[in-house]
């Protein structure tokens, strides 16, 4: 019983990392950098949503709508003012600015939603299930579905569709790719939306589980980086497999050694992998790193 | 319009005048008795510090309405310490300083006021803390303690725990869930000081972190080890995720828990099991009160419209400590017959008997003892609804 909810919980925890990872993949691929306040975007999804559903009463799909565009929105505003104006000259001033960018929507965010922590309702994580024993709520086995169904659709758009291939050419060669007609910076500022988009879903699906605050996407977002270092930042599939591993070894680890030793042996077991293999588990050896 | 809504306008403009000559009355400076307050007034903590305010303020009222203390009123002055140590003691040196308080008041964070502790006992200031319940705040081993406290003691605390969880719910085992900072740590070695004194063995003490969503892992290593009664340590926020994953495994376990939830929306984050957990406080303004206790709650309420039911006075803690610890004040001045540091200090120790919000003081401090509250003047409480009440109703 102890090992099975250990599992569920990692599985879907596992999960939500690689969905927030995969932003890191998506504007890493096409432009090398991510936005550091990716872990501010998960916050900005789950407090936004709230505002939208509970606070405003919108119904639940406008309600997730208007929270994803207000989350792409804010991923173009990141790109616009913190990471283009310093990749165009070739710094690397991108990653303070974006840092710094997330914990001023962090304090913005505590000034207006307010300091306390809110209960983001939801049917799924009221009333738990048994599952071979182990109680858990439905939430947290829809999530790892969702998460793969999300990873799987982003590999379909970008192999099948031309919007996907001009982003693929992008990364190969931004040069070539704007000589055909490819407009660079419309594909890199959309890799930004998409990549805060995703962690808004995660944000959104993540709330019901935990509490809608101004802090809660801090431990997200390094576990994420985490992961997509781990995974490879050039493989998306390899991001969602170390998401999962990631979760995995973390609710087992508290499972058998108990939480005093959780964070300790989690990042020891990154730094081990990372020296063992320094492009990640599944990727290819990069030109530059981060 | 009209005559008729003129004429009923002019009692309130008279009002008005009142109000304004009272107010204008205590600002001539030299004659007010300046006291200062260095706590959270915004963040995540800002709560806290409108709590000891009103409690101030309530109490300020009351004593300048009888005419002050040495032909004198008080006057209270505010500093934020965005709970940040530095900040804090900044504040500390700013009120003692530039603004002369004559003794000054400390928040609900425990790192604050250990770092005004030394600046207090060298500037010879008297401080004293109503909410951070940290030992080593009045416990500092100053020659001559310039530090007093009525809130809770953490040591104090943790045996209190104990000796309810025994009595109420007949714990053989206790089971530690802690936050993991500091602040878990230090009651982890009083929890488990408390046990051993008892002769209980402890069935294990788990970790977890602010944002962690599933504590099952810990409270399964917790049952799988046999323990009888769980001991919180945590903030509202990660308290009621330990609520959820027991509700999760379908163990129903007695929680005794320090007085964290008991700051912010504990049902609404935890659920309906939230009501089971029982909590120390050192007041609630719920159920029969004394008649101490109806004046100072009719008193808030005209003072502040907004307080409309029992769940607008919490956290209680904040206001009863805050409302006591400045009537002592007022009555150490007016034994020592001045407010200079020294004499004010030595007039700590001979005021009482008080007859109190939280108790009826006897004699509330003693040299060795700085501590106005022990061990049996703890409530234990828990949520019904969005207010406390004590446990038992």
């Amino acid at each position: 019983m102890l090992i099975l909810s250990a599992i569920v919980s990692g599985l879907s925890l596992g999960s939500m990392y690689g969905l927030i990872a995969l932003g890191f993949h998506t504007t890493y691929t096409v432009s090398y950098a991510v936005n550091f306040a990716q872990g501010s975007c998960v916050m900005l999804g789950a407090v936004l949503g709230y505002t939208f559903w509970v606070t405003l009463g919108l119904p639940l799909p406008l309600a997730i709508a208007a929270t994803l565009a207000a989350c792409a929105l804010a991923g173009l505003v990141v790109e616009r003012a913190l990471v283009r104006p310093f990749t165009a000259r070739g710094s690397s001033a991108w990653l303070m600015a974006t840092v710094a960018g997330g914990i001023v929507l962090d304090n913005a965010v505590m000034f207006t939603f307010g300091k306390e922590p809110r209960a983001f309702p939801s049917l799924l994580a009221r009333t738990p299930v048994d599952l071979f024993g182990a109680g858990v709520y439905p939430l947290q086995l829809v999530i790892p579905v969702v998460g793969v169904a999300i990873a799987l659709g982003l590999h379909v758009l970008l192999r099948h569709t031309a919007r996907g291939k001009a982003l693929l050419a992008v990364v190969q060669n931004p040069t070539a790719a704007s000589l055909m007609g490819i407009d660079v910076k419309r594909v890199v500022a959309l890799a930004f939306a998409a990549s805060a988009v995703l962690a808004g879903i995660a944000g959104l699906l993540i709330a019901p589980l935990l509490a809608v605050s101004s802090d809660m996407g801090l431990m997200f977002g390094i576990k994420a980086f985490a992961v997509a270092i781990l995974g490879g930042m050039g493989s998306a599939s390899g991001i969602m497999l170390a998401g999962f591993a990631y979760g995995l070894v973390e609710a087992l680890v508290t499972s058998m050694l108990g939480s005093s030793y959780t964070q300790i042996l989690v990042f020891l077991a990154v730094i081990a992998a990372l020296a063992l293999a320094p492009d990640g588990l599944f990727g290819r050896a990069a030109v530059k790193k981060v | 319009m009209g005559i008729f809504a003129s004429a009923l306008r002019l009692p309130r403009l008279a009002a008005a005048i009142g109000l304004a000559v009272t107010l204008a009355a205590p600002a001539r400076a030299q004659d007010t008795i300046k006291v200062g307050l260095v706590a959270a007034l915004s963040g995540q903590s800002a709560k806290s510090g409108e709590a000891i305010t009103r409690g101030l303020q309530v109490a300020i009222d009351e004593i300048n309405a009888k005419g002050g203390v040495l032909g004198r009123t008080f006057e209270l002055v505010r500093r934020d310490d965005e709970s940040n140590p530095a900040k804090g003691l900044l504040a500390a040196r700013e009120l003692v300083q530039k603004e002369k308080v004559v003794a000054f008041f400390g928040g609900i964070d425990t790192p604050v006021s250990l770092a005004v502790v030394p600046f207090a006992n060298s500037s010879k200031v008297p401080f004293i803390a109503v909410w951070a319940a940290g030992t080593g705040i009045t416990r500092n081993g100053a020659e001559e303690n310039y530090v007093f406290r009525v809130s809770a003691v953490d040591e104090l605390v943790d045996e209190a725990m104990i000796d309810f969880a025994v009595k109420i719910h007949g714990t053989k085992k206790p089971g530690l869930m802690l936050i993991n900072n500091p602040w878990g740590e230090s009651n982890e070695a009083g929890l488990k000081k408390a046990a051993g004194a008892k002769g209980l063995p402890v069935a294990g003490a788990e970790k977890f972190d602010n944002a962690d969503v599933d504590m099952v892992p810990q409270l399964t290593r917790l049952k799988e080890a046999g323990a009888d009664t769980l001991f919180l340590v945590a903030n509202v926020q990660p308290a009621a995720q330990v609520v959820k994953s027991l509700d999760r495994m379908g163990w129903n376990v007695p929680v005794v828990s320090h007085w964290g939830p008991a700051g912010g929306r504990f049902i609404e984050l935890g659920g309906p099991s939230a009501e089971k957990v029982d909590m120390v406080q050192t007041y609630s303004f719920s159920g029969k009160l004394s008649p101490k206790g109806e004046q100072v709650l009719a008193a808030l309420k005209a003072k502040y419209p907004e307080i409309k039911t029992l769940a607008d006075v919490t956290p209680a803690v904040g206001i009863a400590n805050a409302y006591d610890a400045m009537n002592l004040l007022a009555l150490a001045i007016a034994k020592a017959g001045t407010t200079d540091g020294p004499a004010l200090r030595k007039a700590f120790y001979e005021i009482g008997p008080y007859v109190g919000l939280i108790k009826t003081y006897e004699t509330p401090f003693s040299v060795g003892n700085n501590d106005a509250l022990g061990k049996g003047d703890y409530i234990f409480t828990h949520f019904k609804g969005a207010e406390i009440v004590p446990v038992g109703q």
